[in-house]
């Protein structure tokens, strides 16, 4: 690990001063932080703690929750209003890393967490994202966990995230505070895609810090966290749906749908809503939707396999979701 | 600034960069605490920071000023194992021994998140109180990776424990 300042937040502003210096990063549980700071891809010259500051609440807001920036994994999926009223985001945590990093694991950081791309990691490879106009190793390489939608051809990374993806599905919104003030984005706006620019995995500006994730009313439907991988717990998702679908009266009235492993970000097609609902649920309706979700695909040799293996996942949750036999 | 260990107060080391797995097995001089990878991915560093198992490689020292840490050593000695360690040398529940006090401490914390009802992956009714069955504890005990493979017994000596304790 490089040298560093270590200095602890007192306040809240305090920590978007520090945090505006291009060198200084924000450490929450450091899960994810410290671990690429040992292997050189992170070399901050400053770390200022965020962990003390008063951000661990999860609370009602209107009907709605807002969970804290530094609310831990576990501390958000063990909510009870969380287990009852947003099972899918309960799920999607769960089916993420281990429970000793569930416990560590904030709101803000794991939203902010970094692709796992094995080029991105190694610093004795090329990447864009770590190193803007090296190149990129993983188009032409190793690209098992890489992306197929949205992809550029600077970077085919993949946000490896769960929490998010959930959030994605429950149309959350990420409350944001600066040096300029405060402001809220979306989940599904949070992210970006790679394009020219794949040093930059979302909107925030520097200095700007997350404070919570505020979820909104609760609906009515069945919640889905669908996660496809390597072996069956403590991996990364090949592929992952979450799913909040109704029905009445043999028709589909509600189908929120967000996908992890596919993209650069949780990826949200409002088309697929538009298809389905209204619909009466079928094999062949769902093909339709895996149409419209994987229209513009591609894969880069090693991933080719999460085209078909999408498709699949997309049809088995929506089969599940509406009681059609598959 | 100071860190609580097994019921002894430590100073804080002045380098930021090191972790509290290093402040354990170096200044403090307990090598219970293993490390294995240094990333996160093994378990065999996991400690109980305030009862809460965490990864002590991925944490900083510095970050965990007024914490209290409970490491193998502060669960039980040789001569007065704890539950958790009596139940491990009862069933076999390794062979190396080098992921071992991971396993002990990440179990301990473990049977306490069943008992405050914290649902894990294979908790089938999120509302309901999560039950100790063999799928609950491997699910739960994924963070904690056995090179020599010794699993079924692993498992088998946490139920026991998991008994006496009720
Ligand atoms: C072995 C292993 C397996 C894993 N498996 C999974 C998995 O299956 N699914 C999954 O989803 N995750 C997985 N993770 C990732 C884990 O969820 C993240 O490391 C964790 O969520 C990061 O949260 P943190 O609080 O520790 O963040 P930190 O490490 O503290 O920070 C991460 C980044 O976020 C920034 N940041 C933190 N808080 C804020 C804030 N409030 N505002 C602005 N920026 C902020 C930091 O500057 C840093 O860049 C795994 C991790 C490991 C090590
Ligand atoms: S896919 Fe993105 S992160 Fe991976 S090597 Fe290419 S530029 Fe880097
Ligand atoms: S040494 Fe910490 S998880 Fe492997
Ligand atoms: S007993 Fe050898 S690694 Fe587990």
């Amino acid at each position: 690990m490089r040298p560093f300042d270590y200095q602890r937040a007192e306040r809240l502003e305090h920590a978007s001063q520090l945090a505006a210096d291009s060198e200084t990063l924000p450490l929450a549980g450091g899960t994810n932080l410290i671990d690429l700071m040992k292997l050189q891809v992170e070399t901050p010259q400053t770390l200022v703690d965020i962990g003390r500051l008063s951000m661990g609440e999860i609370a009602e807001e209107g009907e709605g929750l807002r969970i804290g920036a530094l609310a831990t994994n576990t501390a958000t999926a063990a909510h009870p209003r969380v287990r009852a009223d947003y099972p899918v985001l309960a799920r999607a945590i769960l089916a993420g890393a281990t429970q000793q990093l569930r416990n560590k694991a904030t709101t803000g950081g794991n939203l902010c967490q970094r692709t796992r791309c094995y080029y991105f990691t190694n610093i004795d490879q090329p990447c864009n994202k770590r190193e803007p106009g090296s190149g990129c190793g993983a188009i032409d390489g190793v690209a098992r966990l890489h992306g197929i939608l949205g992809t550029s051809p600077q970077c085919i990374a993949t946000y490896p995230g769960d929490m998010a993806v959930a959030m994605a599905a429950l149309d959350a919104t990420v409350e944001i505070t600066g040096e300029s003030g405060e402001r809220s984005v979306p989940v599904r706006d949070f992210h970006r895609l790679p394009g020219d620019t794949p040093e930059k995995d979302n909107v925030l500006e520097p200095g700007e810090i997350i404070t919570a994730v505020t979820l909104p009313a609760p609906v009515s439907g069945k919640h889905i966290y669908r996660k496809v991988r390597e072996r069956s717990s403590y991996a990364f998702a090949l592929c992952s749906v979450a799913a909040i679908v109704d029905m009445a009266e043999g028709r589909i009235t509600r189908a929120d749908l967000a996908f992890g492993g596919l993209a650069h970000k949780p990826w949200h097609d409002p088309r697929i809503a538009e298809l389905l609902v209204d619909s009466e649920p079928s094999l062949a309706l769902f093909d339709k939707a895996a149409d419209l979700l994987l229209e513009g695909a591609q894969g880069y040799g090693e991933n080719d396999f999460k085209i078909p293996l999408t498709r699949r996942t997309l049809t088995a949750v929506l089969c599940d979701a509406t009681g059609v036999e598959a | 600034m100071a860190i609580t260990i097994n019921g002894q107060e430590h100073a804080l080391p002045d380098d930021p960069r090191v972790t509290l797995l290093d402040l354990l097995r170096g200044d403090a001089g307990l090598t219970g605490t293993k490390k294995g990878c240094d990333h996160g991915q093994c378990g065999a560093c996991t400690v109980l920071v305030n009862g809460m198992r965490i990864n002590s490689c991925l944490a900083l020292a510095v970050t965990h000023d007024g914490d209290e840490v409970t490491t193998i050593e502060g669960l039980g000695s040789p001569t007065e194992p704890g539950v958790m360690q009596s139940a491990f040398l009862a069933h076999d529940g390794f062979q190396c021994g080098y992921c071992t006090p991971g396993q002990i401490c990440s179990a301990t914390a473990m049977l306490e998140e069943i008992k405050a009802g914290w649902p894990s992956d294979a908790t089938e009714d999120l509302e309901g109180a999560p039950e100790i069955t063999g799928e609950e504890i491997r699910e739960r005990m994924s963070g904690n990776l056995c090179r020599c493979g010794a699993y079924t017994n692993i498992v088998a000596a946490i139920r026991e424990a998991a008994g006496e304790d009720a």
